[in-house]
């Protein structure tokens, strides 16, 4: 049973989305469009926690200094990089009928497009050092560096003025609604964590073939 | 020579970050201004391209369906602002509600927005018991259409 992993988290996200699209009530103000709460929050919060893991990972490395640390950092910054890239489309389309419009320079969507920017550049600096051992030097205080501007997109609604709405929480939203949110945050974090653990696999087999090239 | 290109790199990230965080920013690259700030400014602030937020004030949005205009009071609680726009405002546009307008104040005083853009609140819930979500501009086509 190979693939049981992939079916219960695939199962479990299908199970989630179905019980926020048709078992969860829309909200009064936005109707169904409110429905992609369940897949932009989920995207937003997962990235914190991927990157999190570059984080903390990158940490490792520096004090342990064994590859394991380095691969777990790519793997998280891919998997981090693409749920931002979801959260920033996502968002985009929930803005448009309810904004007004697509995109809007506000502190919230301007940090959190440089925090996109900001792990392409960690991936693209990893992708230019051949060697491993310097591209794990190199790229370790980066992912310490750059995970400062997490705290930030997250504060910004706190920080400053914007157009996007401040966090919510259990008191302002029905508990319906926070129910299936919890069920897809649940769903994604699975993807997210199974995204990581293959990524990494992926990494350790590549360096371990190497090795045995070389040698 | 490795050691104080590290120091340097270190201490430039420190005091752009120390800048972002206490230099004040806020002051001067806020998004928008509330009409207590705007009205503040005084002819300054005439025919500057800017942003204004703040409240749709109750009871105070007039249609013009012919011309597809809307105009109404933006309040920050103290002050208000004439708004007017021609655009076509978002499903949730209506009185109460938070709003961002992108445009410039004119010369008389009024505030031309060539851009309206809908400030949620952070509050979910399903509709009560009966209760339709209602959206002004469409009911508003609607009711001319049957008219």
């Amino acid at each position: 049973m190979k693939f049981l992993w992939i079916i219960i988290v695939a199962g479990f996200f299908a199970f989630a989305q179905y019980w926020g699209l048709f078992h969860t009530p829309p909200d009064a103000l936005m109707g169904e469009v409110q429905k992609l709460m369940y897949v932009h929050v989920p995207a937003a919060w997962n990235s914190f926690i991927s990157f999190f893991v570059v984080f903390a990972a990158s940490i490792l490395f520096l004090i342990r200094k064994k590859m394991f640390w380095d691969h777990l950092a790519a793997a998280a910054a891919e998997v981090g990089c693409v749920l931002t890239a979801l959260t920033l489309c996502l968002g985009s389309i929930w803005g448009r009928p309810t904004w007004g419009v697509w995109w809007t320079w506000d502190p919230r969507l301007t940090t959190t497009a440089i925090l996109f920017f900001l792990y392409v550049g960690y991936l693209a600096l990893r992708g230019f050092v051949d060697d491993n051992d310097r591209r794990a030097r190199l790229s370790a205080p980066l992912g310490i560096l750059i995970f400062l501007n997490v705290p930030i997109v997250y504060m910004s609604v706190k920080w400053w003025r914007t157009l996007h709405q401040v966090q919510s929480s259990p008191e302002t939203v029905a508990p319906e609604m926070a129910l299936s949110l919890r069920l897809n945050a649940i769903a994604f974090l699975l993807i997210a964590l199974s995204f990581i653990y293959y990524r990494f696999q992926l990494q350790q087999r590549r360096e371990k073939w190497e090795l045995e090239k070389i040698s | 020579m490795n050691r104080i290109g590290l120091i340097v790199s270190i201490a430039v990230v420190l005091g752009a970050l120390g800048f972002l965080i206490f230099g004040q920013l806020e002051k001067n690259l806020v998004y928008f201004l509330t009409p207590s700030e705007l009205l503040a400014k005084g002819e300054a602030a005439v025919d500057q391209p800017l942003r204004l937020g703040g409240e749709v004030k109750k009871d105070s949005v007039v249609w013009d369906a012919g011309r597809r205009a809307v105009h109404f009071l933006l309040t920050d609680g103290q002050k208000d602002v004439f708004v007017s726009s021609e655009t076509t405002p978002p499903q949730m546009f209506q009185e109460e509600m938070g709003v961002v307008v992108e445009g410039k104040l004119l010369d008389d005083g009024h505030f031309e927005a060539d851009r309206l853009m809908v400030k949620h609140s952070n509050e979910y819930h399903p509709p009560k018991e009966g209760e339709k979500p209602s959206f002004l501009y469409q009911d508003l086509i609607k009711k001319r259409a049957t008219d």
